[in-house]
């Protein structure tokens, strides 16, 4: 199957591909295309820890901010740097290269499978 | 009106955008192409080439009559009746105390004839206002919006392009040597696909362009005439997120962000557009007298400067501006990282004492403080004019 059903998303316009204890976190294709051209990320140093919730990071397009909200609790495992350096590829590639953060976690809460996710963002 | 939700209006060419593959956005009650291919994609197209703007949902007004020059003079902060047939004004229109309602371009296209362009959130305010001040004058306001479709071609590739569109002819002349000798801020009758068509050599981008006034009918096939003639020059369509990274590089003010009724036309760098003398207008004698439209508002007594710094981080409107010492000495009006440029830019209104170029102050962008200085307006301006 597609990458895309592979993956759990919040109502945050945010993807997650959890195994072993680690979750990839990125936003959505279509929020990206909401945001239009991200010139800007700021994302969390590695070490942090974060709340499942809470905005942990920014991205900045030529129009407007979008925030990054932490799908699960833990702790910045890694940040992807090659997205600090050419943000493009939050549009380019949100589900691949263009990946924000991994984020240590020992519990996975309820996240929404791609037909509730986009059942969501079809209605606007 | 009715109990139903508002209905979002579609633009005649709403199709084309679908079929182009346009993200929309909810713009004054219209649902508006806001981007197709990628913001910095069509800015960079109009900076460098040309972009294709569906602007169908501004306001076209039109007022009509032998005392049409005379109804607007009283009713505008400029001389209407100074215009030739075919010239066109920047002006204001401004409430009893001085307050900007709306910045307006007004083309003279007959001797008794003007057509208003207003901002799409402000046409019923500006048709209504403008009914008001006409009474007593022989004219007649027609707001006509509905049967007005408007495509603006903007940039340096803009004048050729045009000039190749298969079916667009004068009214009296050969169409490549009328827009050849077609001056800035000035209109053109013509003709295409058998219809009417006004053709203006005006702008919100910066670059030299020109606006098409035309038939609803005939706004499709003038719009797909002009992306094919345009293909190879590198024309595309353009959406209103560029529209406005284009307009804010170009220190063009825009209503509701640094023009509204708190705010004194002299605040926002308009003072040319207000002609104080010998010529009464709604507004003049608060104008002059320079008090505060709305005493109470974070803008007032602050005047507009531009802002740039250094980084990726801008500024965004409604964000605070700072001094050295951390107090708030202004507000952001419109920010962005700027595409043409590759730092932030910002507008903001300061207090004066701030508001002098070189001064150093600070942006408060989401709790981080970035540095900015205060710069010359605009931020970008084209190399030459034709």
């Amino acid at each position: 199957m597609t990458r895309e059903s592979e993956l759990k998303y919040t109502s945050e316009h945010e993807w997650v591909e959890a195994a072993d204890g680690v979750a990839t976190v990125g936003i959505t294709g279509y929020a990206a295309g909401q945001l239009g051209d991200v010139v800007y990320v700021d994302l969390p140093a590695a070490g942090t820890a974060v709340e499942a919730g809470a905005v942990i990071g920014e991205i900045e397009s030529t129009k407007s901010v979008g925030e990054l909200y932490a799908p699960v609790s833990g702790t910045i495992a890694a940040v992807n740097d090659a997205v600090e350096a050419s943000p493009e590829l939050v549009n380019s590639d949100p589900l691949g290269d263009g990946w924000l953060v991994r984020i240590e976690y020992s519990d996975l809460p309820a996240l929404l499978e791609l037909a509730e996710y986009q059942a969501l963002t079809s209605e606007s | 009106m009715t109990d139903t939700l508002p209905t979002q209006r579609q633009s005649p060419l709403h199709d084309a955008h679908v079929a182009a593959g346009a993200t929309f956005t909810d713009f004054a009650g219209w649902q508006m192409p806001v981007r197709y291919s990628g913001d910095l994609a069509e800015h960079a197209a109009v900076r460098t080439a040309a972009g294709l703007f569906d602007l169908s949902h501004m306001g076209e007004i039109f007022v009509l009559g032998p005392a049409a020059a005379d109804a607007l003079d009283a009713a505008l902060s400029g001389r209407m009746s100074a215009l030739t047939v075919g010239q066109a004004k920047y002006t204001l229109l401004l409430d009893d105390d001085g307050g900007v309602i709306d910045d307006l371009i007004v083309y003279r296209t007959g001797d008794d004839r003007y057509l208003v362009v207003a901002n799409a959130s402000n046409r019923e305010v500006v048709a209504e206002v403008l009914r008001d001040r006409a009474e007593g004058y022989d004219a007649l306001v027609e707001d006509e919006s509905d049967d007005v479709a408007l495509i603006a071609i903007q940039g340096p590739k803009s004048k050729e392009i045009l000039q190749n569109v298969e079916g667009l002819t004068g009214e009296e002349q050969d169409i490549d040597d009328a827009l050849g000798a077609l001056r800035y801020y000035r209109a053109l009758n013509a003709v295409y696909a058998g219809l009417p068509i006004l053709i203006t050599r005006t702008g919100y981008t910066g670059e030299d362009g020109f606006e098409l006034f035309v038939a609803p009918d005939a706004a499709r096939s003038l719009w797909d005439a002009l992306l094919e003639t345009g293909a190879g020059a590198g024309l595309v369509p353009a959406g209103l997120a560029c529209r406005d990274t284009l307009r804010l590089e170009a220190g063009m003010p825009l209503y509701g962000h640094e023009l509204g009724v708190d705010i004194l036309p002299a605040q926002a760098g308009l003072a040319r557009a207000v002609v104080t003398d010998g010529h009464d207008f709604v507004g003049r004698d608060a104008v002059l007298r320079g008090d505060a439209p709305e005493p109470d508002s974070l803008l007032a007594g602050r005047v507009l400067v531009g802002l740039a710094s250094e980084g990726k981080r801008a500024g965004r409107a409604g964000y605070d501006v700072l001094n050295g010492d951390g107090a708030v000495v202004g507000r952001v009006t419109s920010g962005a990282l700027s595409p043409t440029l590759g730092h932030p830019i910002a507008m903001a209104f300061v207090d004066p004492a701030v508001a002098e170029t070189g001064t150093s102050l600070g942006i408060d962008v989401r709790g981080t403080r970035i540095d900015a200085t205060v710069v010359p307006l605009p931020f970008y301006k084209r190399e030459s004019n034709t």
